[in-house]
C-alpha cells in the first residue's frame, strides 16, 4: 500500500514538472543558443520523446533508486540527498519526540481538569500557537537568542548549538497539535459507557484513568502523530531555510529556484516516501496494540478458534 | 437540522424558521465573549482591506530616500524598510493580498470539494473510483508540500499561488463529504426526492448536500486561519507572491536580511498574521460549538 502511494506520488511531481511551461534546456543555455544545441541539450536531459516513456523511464529509474544527476551542477542527486539527510531527519525526528512528549502530559492534564483554568489555557495557547507562523516564531527566535543576547549561533549547522533554535521553534509550534488532539480524544472517550460503569463500581479516578481511558484514547493519537509527520515534513523546508541548514529542504527550495527539476523530483519522492512510511508505521502499531485488529488477523487465519476477549478494551 | 425543516408544514413557516436558526446560532456565538471580540477584528480588518487607499498614509510602493530603514517614529509608525517604503502603509494594502488570498482558496477549495464530493457519493461506480483515485494520488503528498511544489511548477504570482492553496486542500474535504454522503444515501428522504422526479442536480445540492456539509463547514473557518499562513509561507519561501509586492509573508521574507540591523521590520507583518489567523480560529471554534452543542468540549 505505502509502495502504492509512493509511485503515486513520483507520477504526480514527473507530470506536473513536465507540464511546466517553459524549456528549461533552452534556460540553461541562456538565449544565444542554437536550435541545434537547444535539441542536443533536450536530449542529454531526457527531454526529448513520449511522455509515457520518458515517464516510465523515470519510475524505473526511481524503483533503482537512482534519481539522475542535477542538471545545474551535474552531481549525482542521490549522493547529495544522503550526505543531506541526517540533518534534516536528525531535526525532524526531535520534534516529533519532543512534540509527543510535551503534547501528551500537556493534554492529559487539560482534560482531567475540563473547565478549569488549566483546560482553558492550555486550548487558548493551543490556538494562538497554532496561528503563529512558523517561520516568523523562526526569525523572532533569531532575533531574541542570536542577536540580543548572543548566545546561540543563527544559521548554519556545526556544533550541537546550531540545532537547538531549530529545534525549540519546531516543537513550540507543534505540540499544541497533539495536545489538543489527545484532548479531545480523552474527553469522547470519558464520555463513553464503560468509563461511567467503572467509576459506578467505585474505582478510583486515577486507576480509571489510567486503566479505562488513556488505553482507548491513545489509538487516535497513534493516527494523528502518523499525519503530523506530513506537517513536520513542510515545516522542515521552512525551518531549514530560515536557519540556512544545509539539509534536504534547502536543496529542493535551492532546486526550485534554479529550475534544476530532477532534484526537484527526487526530494520530494523522497519526502512522500518518509511520509508514507510512517504510515505504515501508524498502521503496523495499532496492529501491534489493539486487541482488536489483532484479533482479527487471528481469526482469519486459524478458522474456528474464538479471538481472545480483552476486557479492557470495548469497542 | 435541515430534515425536520422540510417535513415542517407551509413554506411560509419554513422560511421563518430557518431565520430563526441562523438568528440562534449567531446569538450563541455573541454569547462567547471571545468570539465576539475576534469577529469585530475580522471585521476590521476586512474594512481595512476594503478601505486600503483612504487610510494607508503612504504610498505603499513609494520609495523614500531619506528615511531608509528609519526606526518606528510618529512620522512612520511601524517603521520604514531598505528602501525607504512605509511599513504600515504597506501592511494595509498587503491585507487585500493576504485576505483575499486566504478566504478565496479556502472558499474555491470548499466549492470543488462540495462538487467533486457529491458526484463520488452520489454516483458511485466508475465516477466515484476515478474521483477518488484522483484524489489519492493528490493525497499521497502532504497538502502543504502539494502547494509548494504546484507554486514552483506555475512560477510566481497571485493567481498562481490562489491555485496552489486551492489544489492542496480539495481533496481532504472531498473525502470527507464522500463518506458523509454515504452515510446518508439510504435515508428516506432521497428515496422520497426520487419518487417525485426530482432532477439529479437538484436532489445532489438542494437535498444531500445540506444534509452532509456540517463537517466540512467546521473545518471551513479554521481553514481560513490555515490558508492565510500557507500563502504567507509559499511567499516566505519565494514562490507565492514576490517583493517588491506588498503581502505579509513576501514582506516578511524581504526583512528576514535585514535581522540584525531592523528587527522591527518583521515585527509587525508576523503579528498581524497570527492575530488575524487567531481571530479566525477562535471564530471557527465558537461558531463549531454553536453548530453543534453536542461537540462542545
Amino acid at each position: 500500500m505505502s509502495l502504492v502511494v509512493i509511485l503515486m506520488a513520483a507520477i504526480l511531481i514527473f507530470t506536473i514538472m513536465n507540464v511546466v511551461p517553459g524549456d528549461p534546456a533552452a534556460q540553461l543555455l541562456g538565449s544565444e543558443a542554437t536550435y541545434e544545441e537547444i535539441v542536443a541539450k533536450r536530449t542529454a536531459m531526457g527531454l526529448e520523446g513520449p511522455f509515457l516513456i520518458r515517464l516510465g523511464q523515470y519510475l524505473w529509474n526511481v524503483v533503482r533508486l537512482d534519481f539522475g544527476t542535477s542538471w545545474f551542477y551535474g552531481t549525482s542527486i542521490v549522493n547529495e540527498i544522503a550526505t543531506r539527510i541526517p540533518r534534516t531527519l536528525f531535526i525532524s525526528v526531535s520534534h516529533l519526540i519532543l512534540d509527543v512528549c510535551i503534547g501528551i502530559p500537556v493534554g492529559i492534564m487539560a482534560a482531567t481538569h475540563r473547565g478549569k483554568w488549566q483546560d482553558r489555557g492550555v486550548v487558548s495557547l493551543a490556538m494562538l500557537f497554532q496561528s503563529i507562523p512558523s517561520f516568523w516564531l523562526n526569525m523572532e527566535l533569531i532575533v531574541l537568542f542570536s542577536i540580543t543576547l548572543g548566545i546561540l549561533p543563527a544559521s548554519g549547522i556545526g556544533s550541537w548549538k546550531h540545532y537547538i533554535l531549530p529545534i525549540i521553534g519546531g516543537v513550540l509550534g507543534g505540540w499544541v497539535g497533539s495536545a489538543r488532539q489527545i484532548r479531545q480524544s480523552l474527553l469522547e472517550v470519558m464520555r463513553d459507557d464503560y468509563v461511567t460503569t467503572a467509576r459506578a463500581k467505585g474505582v478510583s479516578s486515577r486507576a480509571v484513568m489510567t486503566h479505562h481511558v488513556l488505553p482507548n484514547a491513545l489509538m487516535p493519537v497513534i493516527t494523528l502523530v502518523g499525519g503530523t509527520v506530513g506537517g513536520i515534513i513542510t515545516g522542515s523546508l521552512m525551518t531549514e531555510r530560515t536557519f540556512s541548514i544545509p539539509g534536504v529542504g534547502t536543496y529542493m527550495l535551492t532546486a526550485v529556484n534554479n529550475r534544476d527539476y530532477p532534484v526537484v523530483e527526487a526530494v520530494t519522492i523522497i519526502l512522500a516516501a518518509a511520509n508514507a512510511l510512517c504510515m505504515l508505521l501508524v498502521d503496523l502499531c495499532y496492529a501491534f496494540i489493539d486487541p482488536r485488529i489483532k484479533a482479527q488477523y487471528v481469526s482469519s487465519t486459524k478458522k474456528g478458534r474464538r479471538p481472545k476477549k480483552h476486557g479492557k478494551i470495548t469497542g | 437540522m435541515v430534515k425536520s425543516q422540510a417535513n415542517a408544514g407551509s413554506p411560509v413557516k419554513t422560511r421563518r424558521r430557518k431565520e430563526s436558526q441562523f438568528v440562534m446560532i449567531f446569538r450563541r456565538v455573541l454569547k462567547d465573549r471571545a468570539a465576539t471580540i475576534s469577529l469585530c477584528v475580522i471585521a476590521f480588518f476586512v474594512l481595512v482591506a476594503i478601505f486600503a487607499p483612504l487610510l494607508a498614509p503612504y504610498d505603499p510602493y513609494e520609495l523614500d530616500k531619506s528615511a531608509l530603514l528609519s526606526p518606528p517614529s510618529w512620522a512612520h509608525p511601524f517603521g520604514t524598510d531598505q528602501l525607504g517604503r512605509d511599513v504600515l502603509s504597506r501592511l494595509i494594502y498587503g491585507s487585500r493580498y493576504s485576505l483575499t488570498l486566504g478566504m478565496l482558496g479556502s472558499v474555491v477549495s470548499l466549492v470543488c470539494a462540495c462538487i467533486l464530493g457529491c458526484l463520488a457519493g452520489y454516483f458511485g461506480g466508475i465516477v466515484e473510483s476515478i474521483i477518488m483515485r484522483c484524489g489519492d494520488v493528490m493525497m499521497s503528498l502532504p497538502g502543504t508540500l502539494l502547494s509548494i511544489i504546484i507554486s514552483a511548477a506555475l512560477g510566481p504570482g497571485y493567481f498562481t499561488t490562489l491555485v496552489a492553496l486551492t489544489v492542496g486542500g480539495i481533496f481532504g474535504p472531498t473525502r470527507m463529504l464522500r463518506g458523509q454522503i454515504l452515510r446518508e444515501r439510504g435515508q428516506e428522504y432521497l428515496e422520497a426526492a426520487e419518487a417525485y422526479h426530482c432532477s439529479k442536480p437538484k436532489i445532489m445540492f438542494t437535498h444531500l448536500l445540506p444534509n452532509s456539509i456540517s463537517p466540512l463547514l467546521l473545518g471551513f473557518f479554521m481553514g481560513i486561519s490555515g490558508t492565510i499562513t500557507s500563502a504567507a509561507g509559499l511567499s516566505f519561501l519565494g514562490l507565492g507572491i514576490q517583493p517588491p509586492m506588498a503581502e505579509w509573508g513576501a514582506m516578511l521574507s524581504d526583512g528576514r536580511n535585514y535581522l540584525r540591523t531592523a528587527p522591527y521590520l518583521i515585527v509587525f507583518p508576523g503579528l498581524i498574521i497570527m492575530i488575524f489567523s487567531w481571530c479566525m480560529a477562535l471564530f471557527g471554534d465558537a461558531l463549531r460549538d454553536a453548530l453543534d452543542p453536542k461537540m462542545k468540549t
